[in-house]
């Protein structure tokens, strides 16, 4: 497989929300706006690319018996790490984030990718399948955040072209699937093609 | 087995340790830029603030204030107070003058739904109603339960919650009033 094809595999083929189905709760939790969607994409994007890489290097002399272990504590000291950097240099960030960067732990697209790529991969093509992946997470949360933001809030990335209220639903869970379930139809119907 | 996992355990924690220790810092200092900040909306501009937090047990809880004085004499109180909104605690500063007059309310954290309750936040015509609001005069409850707070649409627990975290705060300082006298 080409280099350029690792990373376009995660755009399209193995988009990881609308086609892997992963990681499904900060998908829906967090993509009330567009720059949140994206903030917590490129968060994502941040592990993935950095545990991918550090996996595929131990995976050959991990022990078969304890390689989930191990996997999960690697992935659980990045996501610390950048918990503790947001809330040091970009505390607004945090603020909004909060509670879903911790649980970037538990986010199966992370773990999915360190026992299907990673672990059988060199560390060039471990994290180019991370950066693949993680501009698949990120175009998808922000293209959800983007469509929930216009129905609403009456705005895109914060700029409002519509006064007053948008269809609140859309903003609250409801709104989330309701969402996800339409874009998911649009992109495998055109993906087909 | 044992010792793989152990050494990876070993190297993580390290690693952990050290950007614990390197972010220690910015994250105090991010904090207390945060409250500096938050102590200059809800205080008036005249007087000096002292940013060291005081405690105070009002209610059965245990409440963070701080003290503004104007050539010795206290002059304003900031009060951390927080109460259970729609989505989880509602917490604010609310800068109360002598006499119970609200100064300024502003939401330190909250997770109000967005879009709805988290308006608590932005809402300029919902928080605004709350500087210089007189306790003697008027009452700190939303307009549907008898008050004259006008409420966030479609929000009411949030704008209650609000509502009463600024009541409890007046309350508070009136408390420490009492104590100093």
């Amino acid at each position: 497989m080409s280099k350029f094809s690792i990373i376009t595999r995660g755009l399209v083929k193995e988009n990881p929300t609308f086609v892997l189905v992963l990681g499904m709760c900060p998908t829906l939790a967090t993509t009330t706006s567009a720059m949140n969607g994206l903030e917590m994409g490129l968060a994502t994007m941040f592990v993935l690319i950095l545990s991918n890489i550090v996996i595929s290097l131990i995976a050959p002399v991990v022990p078969d018996k304890v390689h989930i272990p191990v996997y999960i504590v690697v992935i659980a000291t990045f996501v610390t790490v950048l918990q503790l950097l947001m809330q040091a240099y970009v505390p607004q960030v945090y603020a909004t984030l909060g509670l879903f960067i911790p649980l970037i732990v538990v986010n199966c697209i992370v773990l999915g990718r360190a026992e299907a790529f990673a672990g059988k991969n060199g560390a060039l093509d471990s994290a180019l399948d991370g950066i693949g992946i993680g501009i698949g997470f990120t175009l998808s949360l922000t293209v959800i955040g983007v469509v929930r933001e216009i129905l609403g809030s009456g705005s895109v990335f914060g700029w409002k072209f519509i006064a007053g209220d948008g269809i609140l639903a859309f903003v609250m869970a409801p709104g989330a699937f309701l969402v996800m379930g339409y874009l998911m139809v649009l992109f495998n119907k055109l993906a087909k093609k | 087995m044992a010792a793989c996992l152990t050494g990876v355990c070993l190297v993580c924690s390290a690693i952990l340790g050290g950007v614990y220790a390197m972010t220690k810092e910015p994250i105090e200092e991010a904090s207390r830029k945060a409250l500096l900040e938050a102590l200059a909306v809800v205080l008036p501009a005249e007087g000096e603030v002292n940013p060291e937090a005081q405690f105070i047990e009002f209610d059965g809880k245990n409440y963070e204030y701080y003290v503004q004085t104007l050539d010795t004499a206290v002059v304003c109180w900031a009060v951390k107070s927080a109460v259970g909104g729609f989505g989880g605690p509602l917490t604010l500063l609310v800068g109360v003058e002598k006499g119970g007059v609200v100064h300024a309310t502003r939401v330190l954290s909250h997770s109000e739904t967005p879009g709805l309750g988290a308006k608590c936040e932005t809402e300029a015509s919902f928080i605004d109603q709350f500087k210089g609001f007189d306790t003697s005069v008027k009452s700190l409850k939303v307009r549907k339960d008898g008050g004259d707070v006008d409420a966030i649409t479609a929000s009411t627990i949030t704008s209650r919650a609000y509502a009463e975290a600024v009541s409890n705060a007046v309350k508070v300082v009136k408390k420490i009033q009492e104590e100093v006298q």
